[in-house]
């Protein structure tokens, strides 16, 4: 796709997004939020696999801490103050994955897939086997955070609508900072990293750190979208941050097409939507297919992997030849 | 502690690491030789215990059961070699993943539609119900004795295979260069295809012979699963001999982390963190040495 048509078709989405809540109901509206935060989840990993070439599978973790940190910040019946914890939580969940990079940064390959996920294990069984935040009972976050300057309240997030249109902003504002970022010199770098790490080295950059700063930004958005699904879903327990969550949240950013943004976005969509399509089948023949529905989604995720090499955007590829410009013009 | 504890709680450490070490020398034999990371090995040990369960109350004895499972566990590797993994070898690690976790899915829903969720107890065979006293009040099963006698049969057996026939020199040669492998006139996708089915096999007979001890249960597969990654990141990748002596340091980290009692500063951090114990093992060697304890480069 051209730049112009691609800027052409971002805005139409973003658009529609926009104009969802009119004429929607509250279900559908709370299942876009939910859609759109798993979109920032899926775009924060995509910086690092898609873009610098880094494949995490304890991506979960970061997304998981920041819910708890939200739990924290509301104990009992109180609610968080969004303008002190979201803040708060980013951070921690940036921390966090400072403190795992400089680990799992020394390692790559296979190597860098294992020792991610066995880290995000770790603070799954922090959380899971201690009694600091609610067992593997999880905790509830009874009130959503409350988003009062001096008195007054710009919005309320208890409100499914505002709560929509908050999301909505923060998923516009990560994907054009994401853009801006990979456009600046900085982003050359990262890319440059996942072609050849080697060469950017011989150039005379020092890799690793420009990776943990990739790695820390990534961890910090991802902490961003746990906050959020913390708040929306009102509950966090370790299941959050297990590697279910991790695998999940891989699947929706390679499927949509990595090294993109987009293809996350359309990814944790597409993802969901399946999901409950899957969940929804009916009992056949003495079987209840929607119950047992991740046999349908594994089945899925195998022919995805042998039949379509580059995720769901490579479905444009069974377009008519003759519209069809070379392939790499992904950017 | 007095000494009789601790020699079982030894023994007991050993042999979980015996039994992490044959789950786990299949990952690394397939991560090492065939360069596939497969995330639905742990599924394979899962796979195995159900096969016990079932067969065992098929057939009314477990030694059938065990005898039927590695024949039916073999069968499941080839095919799926054949059908799947075939087709990734020249895929990024990213797309191994992905189709791997697809499996696991596939696999625990099965699981689920054909087994239920509950959780199945298999009896242990009659000849090696008894247990061996040590005082009046403390003895030692002989099952578990029995399943780390296998398992050091079985890793010396695998040692053999790859360092002293001519097969396992083929397959450390394929691991070395496949392409001068295969220009040399072997058939390298029947070998890769051999090396998958032992591995899927080893997984499924350790699930077989710990069905007894551990019982069946949801999700036993993922929690073995990920453990063994931590074996194969501490052995370090391809090294069965680096798999050998992680298994057991994991199996006695794990096992004393569950028995001992650690306070500092009045914080409780044993057995409370005996659950993050090996993950801090793993950190601590990876600060030392990032491509394991007997790994060829990072």
């Amino acid at each position: 796709m051209s730049h112009s048509r691609t800027t052409f078709v971002l805005l139409a989405c973003l658009l529609a997004l926009a104009l969802l809540p009119l004429f929607a109901e509250k279900y559908y509206i709370q299942l876009f939020t939910k859609m759109m935060i798993m979109a920032i989840f899926a775009m924060s990993l995509d910086l690092l696999v898609g873009f610098t070439g880094l494949v995490s599978l304890g991506h979960a973790a970061f997304f998981g801490l920041a819910g708890y940190v939200l739990a924290y910040a509301a104990p009992q019946y109180q609610a968080a103050d969004l303008w002190l914890s979201l803040p708060l939580a980013m951070a921690c969940s940036g921390l966090l994955a400072l403190v795992i990079g400089v680990f799992v940064l020394r390692t790559s390959g296979i190597y860098f897939i294992m020792v991610t996920l066995a880290f995000a294990q770790m603070l799954f069984f922090l959380f899971h086997d201690t009694k600091i935040a609610g067992g593997a009972d999880g905790i509830y976050v009874y009130a959503k955070p409350v988003a009062a300057i001096a008195g007054w309240e710009p919005f309320t997030l208890e409100n499914h609508v505002h709560f929509y249109f908050v999301v909505l902003a923060l998923l516009a504002l990560v994907y054009a900072g994401l853009r801006m970022l990979l456009a600046s010199p900085f982003g050359r770098v990262i890319v440059g990293i996942r072609v050849n790490e080697q060469r950017m080295r011989t150039l005379g950059y020092r890799t690793y750190r420009y990776k943990l700063v990739c790695f820390v930004l990534a961890g910090a958005l991802a902490g961003m979208a746990g906050y959020f699904a913390a708040a929306q879903f009102g509950f966090v327990s370790p299941e959050t941050l297990s590697w279910h969550q991790s695998g999940g949240v891989l699947m929706m950013v390679i499927l949509g097409g990595m090294g993109t943004l987009s293809g996350a976005v359309l990814g944790a969509f597409g993802m969901i939507l399946l999901e409950l399509g899957f969940q929804g089948l009916p009992v056949v023949g003495g079987m209840d297919i929607g119950k047992h529905w991740q046999l349908l989604m594994g089945g899925f995720i195998v022919c995805a992997v042998l039949l379509l090499p580059h995720g769901l955007l490579s479905l444009g590829r069974f377009a008519p030849r003759w519209r069809r410009k070379p392939v790499e013009a992904a950017e | 502690m007095d000494t009789n504890t601790f020699l079982i709680q030894v023994l007991n450490g050993i042999q979980y690491g015996l039994l992490l070490f044959l789950v786990a020398s299949g990952l690394t034999l397939i991560l090492g030789i065939m360069g596939i990371i497969n995330l639905a090995h742990g599924s394979f040990y899962m796979v195995g215990a159900y096969l016990a369960f079932s067969l065992a109350q098929h057939f009314g004895s477990l030694w059938l059961a065990m005898a039927g499972g590695v024949v039916i566990a073999v069968a499941i590797g080839l095919l799926l070699e054949w059908l799947l993994i075939s087709k990734l070898y020249h895929r990024d690690h990213l797309y191994q993943v992905l189709l791997t976790y697809g499996l696991i899915l596939i696999f625990e829903e099965l699981r689920s539609v054909v087994f239920g969720d509950d959780v199945h107890g298999v009896a242990i065979p009659e000849m090696l119900r008894a247990s061996i006293p040590l005082t009046e009040t403390l003895s030692y099963p002989v099952y578990r004795l029995w399943m780390s006698a296998v398992c050091i049969v079985l890793a010396i057996g695998m040692y053999l295979l790859i360092q002293k026939t001519r097969l396992g020199m083929t397959i450390r040669a394929g691991a070395a260069n496949r392409e001068m492998v295969q220009s040399l006139g072997i058939n390298i996708n029947l070998l890769y295809r051999l090396v998958f089915a032992l591995g899927v096999a080893l997984a499924a007979f350790a699930g077989m012979i710990a069905a007894p001890v551990a019982s069946v249960f949801p999700g036993m597969g993922n929690q073995v699963l990920i453990v063994c990654f931590v074996v194969v990141v501490i052995g370090g990748i391809g090294s069965v001999k680096g798999a050998m002596l992680a298994a057991i340091l994991i199996g006695l980290v794990d096992t004393f982390g569950k028995v001992l009692t650690l306070q500092i500063g009045g914080v409780q951090l044993l057995p409370e963190l005996s659950g993050m114990m090996i993950y801090v093992l793993m950190a601590a060697v990876l600060l030392a040495r990032p491509q394991g304890l007997f790994g060829k480069g990072g």
